[in-house]
């Protein structure tokens, strides 16, 4: 496939100035945004049909768009659903429509409410899901591991590494991100040495994560791919649920991301948009505040209860300042670490959730899944048994193992 | 002669029968008319910058959505301009369209807080009803300082 072309439905970028960004983060990944042609007479009775009484034109405009890309009438490969941040009509738009094409087509579709201040930047993992999604169906159909491959996960807060051989994790590196490609190439020889291999014995090379180009150029990566699709493909191969729905949670230190996702590959999806007080920073604070390291917080955590201690913000100062209180007014450790780990739960269940379809087994990934008061946070609010497979926290590192097994030569 | 707010500003319609009447039509249609792109149903000006909605500011708290604000840094200076307005109400798509309903709410609102003459009329549906529309906006046109044929 050459340029992928991404069907945009919208309200207010143009008008927000933002339409710009949107264009240049497609470009970015060789892709274009166009605007599905539609006649007057589509307009009203797409829009009709649909039964959602909205009263922004543009709304209705996007709605008969949707029809019309569901009904194939105009043809597409992937669509980006954006309205303007804090506008409650485009809210619920933007969410049935999402809703509306992943039941209806096999149409990847990302939705995002932006402000004037959005960049081609935070668009860019988005838009490159969305075409790797598109343009790869056939390397993200892969479910097997094969031959001698190495993943990198350069993540905002740690660097891990995966060495694979025939569908076996034989070696694993982790160490918080400092420098980028120190962190990476100190994670690399923790992997390899585990693995009790030489590094020109690795046949292929896949990296994620939010350093990958950086990564991946330095150490002549074979796959270089955003942690959306990557992850997903880690988790259901690492859960054994490669086939039918499932759902991908990944709570990280800088952004979450919650992914829907059918035989491997993410219908849905929705990343970071909302504040510290809803990702694993939260915690890391929790712990340095309660004396603890983060790898004890989890244990301390399933002691507490989360009622006793009230703490329900999206800012990490306000969580902070709850947290505080809290312990002054005389609330243990445990109800204390319990109640951070409900507050991160209950953020991302309410910011991030209600984006995605969930379906079962819901997978929970990354570092922040080794948290088990988190995971019950999570399981308590969604009311389902939430599945940690072996390995979670290098899911990147996995899934870009898994899929660097095509860049095989002979492959 | 008067500056007559025309709802909706892109209605090429309404600023024609404006003008005919010897005023001038304060219209999205003529003011970017060099600049426009069909990406959406009112024709936006794409080259609007981020830097617009912080405009917008003036009309606008920073809660309010930044299409909102986008908007209103281009309607505000005519609403301002404006002495008169001709509202026209559940128009059809084809004969002038805004796309946010947030904004048009404030639009109708910042005109009428001024006192300015308005005149509010219901999109016509057949014949008859587009003849009494049409002599209703002569009237209010011809009545407005300056106004004639």
């Amino acid at each position: 496939m050459s340029r992928v072309r991404i069907a945009q439905l919208s309200c207010g970028p143009e008008y927000s100035g933002v339409q710009n960004e949107i264009a240049e983060a497609a470009r970015s990944v060789d892709a274009e945004v166009f605007f599905p042609d539609i006649t007057l007479k589509d307009i009203r009775s797409g829009f009709d049909l649909f039964g959602l009484d909205v009263r922004s034109p543009d709304l209705k405009l996007a709605i008969a768009r949707a029809r019309a890309l569901v009904e194939g009438s105009v043809e597409a490969d992937a669509v980006f659903i954006a309205t303007c941040f804090r506008c409650a009509e485009a809210a619920i738009v933007r969410n049935e429509l999402r809703r509306y094409i992943h039941e209806n087509s096999r149409l990847p579709v990302v939705s995002y409410s932006f402000t004037e201040r959005t960049t081609a930047g935070t668009l860019l993992t988005r838009m490159e899901a969305l075409t790797t999604i598109a343009r790869r169906r056939a390397l993200l159909a892969r479910e097997v591991q094969e031959g001698l491959t190495m993943g990198v996960d350069s993540g905002s807060s740690t660097t891990k590494a995966v060495v694979m051989q025939d569908n076996r994790i034989i070696g694993t590196g982790w160490l918080p991100t400092t420098a980028v490609l120190k962190s990476a190439e100190d994670v690399i020889e923790q992997a390899l040495k585990e693995a009790g291999i030489a590094r020109d014995e690795i046949e292929a090379v896949g990296t994620t994560g939010y350093g990958r180009f950086l990564v991946g150029e330095k150490i002549g990566a074979d796959l270089i791919q955003e942690e959306l699709t990557v992850n997903s493909k880690g988790a259901v191969y690492l859960a054994d649920s490669q086939h039918g729905p499932s759902t991908v949670i990944d709570i990280g230190g800088m952004d979450n991301k919650a992914i829907s996702v059918q035989d491997g590959i993410p219908g849905t999806f929705t990343m970071g948009g909302i504040c510290a007080g809803a990702s694993g920073r939260f915690l890391e604070m929790t712990a340095k505040r309660l004396g603890v390291d983060i790898t004890e917080l989890g244990p301390l955590a399933m002691k507490g209860m989360s009622t006793m201690v009230p703490m329900n913000s999206y800012c990490i100062v306000f969580g902070t300042q709850s947290l505080v209180n809290a312990l002054a007014a005389g609330s243990t450790p445990e109800d204390v670490a319990a109640a951070a780990c409900h507050s991160v739960a209950e953020q991302v269940f309410e910011q991030q959730l209600q984006e995605v379809d969930i379906k079962e087994p819901v997978i929970m990934v990354g570092g922040t899944s080794l948290i088990q008061g988190l995971v019950r946070a999570m399981g308590d609010l969604l009311q389902t048994d939430i599945v940690v497979p072996n390995h979670s926290q290098y899911i990147g590192a996995v899934g870009s193992a898994l899929l660097a097994s095509g860049f095989i030569k002979g492959q | 002669m008067a500056k007559v707010f025309i709802y909706p500003t892109t209605s090429l319609i309404l600023s024609d029968l404006v003008a005919r009447f010897g005023h001038q039509p304060l219209s999205a249609a003529l003011q970017v008319r060099e600049k426009i792109q069909t990406a959406g149903l009112e024709s936006p000006p794409l080259q609007i910058t981020p830097e617009d909605p912080k405009k917008g500011l003036k009309y606008a708290a920073v809660e309010v959505p930044s299409g909102v604000r986008g908007r209103m840094s281009l309607y505000g200076p005519m609403i301002e301009e404006a002495e008169a307005a001709v509202f026209i109400h559940d128009a059809d798509f084809s004969f002038g369209c805004m796309g946010c309903a947030r904004t048009n709410e404030l639009i109708q609102f910042l005109l009428r807080k001024r006192g300015i003459p308005v005149l509010d009329l219901l999109y016509p549906r057949n014949d008859e009803e587009g003849v009494e529309f049409v002599a209703a906006i002569s009237k209010f046109l011809q009545e407005l300082p300056g106004g004639g044929t």
